[in-house]
């Protein structure tokens, strides 16, 4: 058995499909009740790793447990703990919503099946159309069941591939705002996507991969790591006097004046912008605004993938 | 057993809105149905036979007709003809339930959270084929209980009708129908797993209903006589064969290859 912290546990978890190494040596932990992003570009391996750890894929070296099964011993105990929304939907569209989720209440043996199926149909406000068939459907209604259906048994771990994927943005949103309440229950998701914002939002750490791990930690430590934390000074009039004054400081590694602002990097800003503040003020500087200059996860993501490139290329 | 039920209904609920599969599964069993009756129609009864003798017969039919005159044995023999062709439709029908079944799934990319839940390769096999086989079977023994209907009607010797109820119809009917839809599903289960399309699955599916095609020519041409020793031989066979292609089918049907594969 596992530790109960990590629902999730890979050590050199490696996938080839022939020649081709889709996943290579890729090890990390998930906790219980966090969400979890995979990002990567296409053909990254993000969903093999997701089928690997949903035991639809056996991994061709290392090992994965999944609530305690491991992969490729248990698989049948990994499938009962685990819900799984691939990228497609894959319903049946003969067949209405409720005999959707009737059909996999029966599959994946919930005892309660009836009412399941009424209290996620009511969440997802499907309630009123359970008797049309699903080829009626909207995307967003079409995505919407699918993630009824995985969470009809009630999961350890979720797995959401690319949720939002080719949703309109008002569908994008609601499903979004529907992965954000199961994240406020405590649910253990593990999350593909290409939308960064949605990552950034959702997620508590993330795992930038491309076929191996580029790096793993919270969006925030990410940004820090990369890029330092910098913080911004909205003055009235802006000089390279007080920056100067500001580099005086040991903890500034750099102060730049752009137009009006002074960009100041540094390690700890709770701790240090009341002495830059206090600095600027005794240099005659009338401060307007302090903040942060908060870079996005796409930033990370594409320096990330840049030096990827960079390494490829030498 | 209950996942079973619930893949069988489904699969019910999906196949039977589909246009071609009614077609074909309608179609068929009303055609080898409705043949028979047609031809006793036109005999026009035993007396268009009774100037018929035995030695007008094949040979190694005349034992079959035991007490019957030579025009009544003829109309017997024309009969029996056609147990051969009401075996057709018990692979034929499964064969195209279980293609479109089974390559259904990849065209609507149902298959993989179908694969994702806890449910056994055997319990979806075993599903997928019997909402082939029943249907099959059921179709055989309707469309059977309709031309022993029609014949009676037809015929006038009461003496050749009860033939149709003898144990050669029987089993033939009731044990080696079944027996070839199991191989029929089989057979397409083996082939869906391979390819991307039904209508390629049913075609290539439909190279094994030769063999029986191959028997009803044999017998028409009286090279064949389909007598209880030989119908009894060929359920064993095909009991035998079952198993075998049963085994492949789940053999075949490798879940990652599956969908590492259907892109």
């Amino acid at each position: 058995m596992i530790k109960n912290e990590h629902v999730i546990i890979t050590k050199n978890l490696t996938r080839a499909f022939g020649e081709n190494l889709a996943v290579n040596q890729l090890s990390l932990t998930v906790d219980k009740g966090e969400v979890f992003g995979l990002l990567g570009p296409n053909g990254a391996g993000k969903t093999t790793t997701v089928r690997m750890l949903a035991a639809l894929l056996v991994p061709t070296s290392g090992e994965a447990w999944v609530a305690g099964c491991q992969a490729g011993v248990d698989d049948q105990g990994i499938r009962q703990k685990i819900g799984l929304l691939p990228e497609s939907p894959g319903l049946y569209d003969a067949l209405t919503a409720e005999q959707n989720l009737a059909f996999y209440g029966e599959m994946y043996g919930v005892e309660n099946k009836n009412q399941q199926i009424q209290r996620y149909l009511e969440l997802l406000g499907l309630w009123n159309r359970r008797f049309e068939p699903v080829g009626t459907f909207s995307k967003g209604m079409r995505q919407k069941l699918a993630i009824a259906r995985a969470l009809l048994h009630e999961p350890e771990v979720l797995f959401l591939d690319e949720p939002t994927s080719g949703l309109d943005p008002q569908a994008a949103r609601l499903v979004r705002d529907f992965i954000a309440e199961l994240k406020e229950e405590g649910r253990t998701i593990i999350l593909t996507t290409h939308n960064l914002e949605e990552a950034d939002r959702l997620c508590d750490r993330v795992a930038v991969i491309s076929g191996h791990l580029l790096a793993l930690d919270s969006p925030r430590e990410l940004r820090r790591k990369l890029f330092g934390r910098r913080v911004v000074f909205h003055l009235l009039e802006a000089n390279q006097r007080l920056a100067s004054e500001l580099e005086k400081f040991d903890f500034v590694t750099e102060a730049q004046v752009v137009e009006n602002k002074i960009l100041v990097a540094v390690d700890d800003p709770e701790e240090q912008n009341p002495r830059l503040i206090r600095a600027l003020v005794e240099s005659g500087a009338e401060i307007q605004f302090v903040g942060e200059l908060r870079r996005r996860l796409e930033d990370v993501y594409l320096e990330l993938m840049g030096a990827v490139k960079g390494n490829q290329h030498e | 057993m209950n996942r079973i039920k619930a893949i069988i209904t489904k699969e019910w609920r999906e196949v039977f809105k589909n246009k071609f599969v009614i077609f074909t599964v309608s179609f068929l069993p009303i055609m080898i149905t409705a043949l028979p009756l047609l031809v006793l129609y036109f005999a026009g009864g035993s007396d268009d036979f009774s100037g018929l003798s035995s030695a007008d017969l094949p040979p190694q039919f005349l034992p079959l007709c035991g007490e019957l005159s030579g025009g009544d044995c003829m109309l017997y023999y024309l009969v029996t003809q056609f147990i051969l062709l009401f075996m057709m439709v018990p692979v034929i029908v499964p064969m195209t339930i279980a293609s479109y079944s089974i390559v259904g799934e990849k065209t609507t990319r149902t298959l993989e959270p179908l694969l994702a839940t806890p449910v056994s390769t055997l319990e979806i096999l075993v599903g997928k084929g019997l909402a082939g086989v029943i249907p099959a079977v059921l179709t055989t023994w309707g469309g059977y209980l309709i031309y022993a209907v029609g014949a009676h009607i037809m015929v006038a010797n009461p003496a050749v009708v009860s033939k149709l109820f003898d144990p050669l119809w029987m089993i033939a009917i009731f044990l080696v129908g079944p027996l070839l839809s199991i191989m029929g599903v089989s057979i397409s289960v083996m082939i869906s797993s391979r390819v991307n399309d039904p209508r390629v699955a049913e075609q290539i599916s439909g190279i094994f209903v030769l063999p029986v095609v191959g028997l009803f020519i044999g017998q028409m041409s009286g090279i064949l006589l389909i007598n209880e020793r030989f119908i009894l031989w060929m359920a064993a066979i095909l009991a035998v064969l079952d198993a075998i292609l049963f085994y492949f089918a789940i053999q075949v049907f490798q879940r990652e290859t599956i969908l590492s594969r259907w892109k």
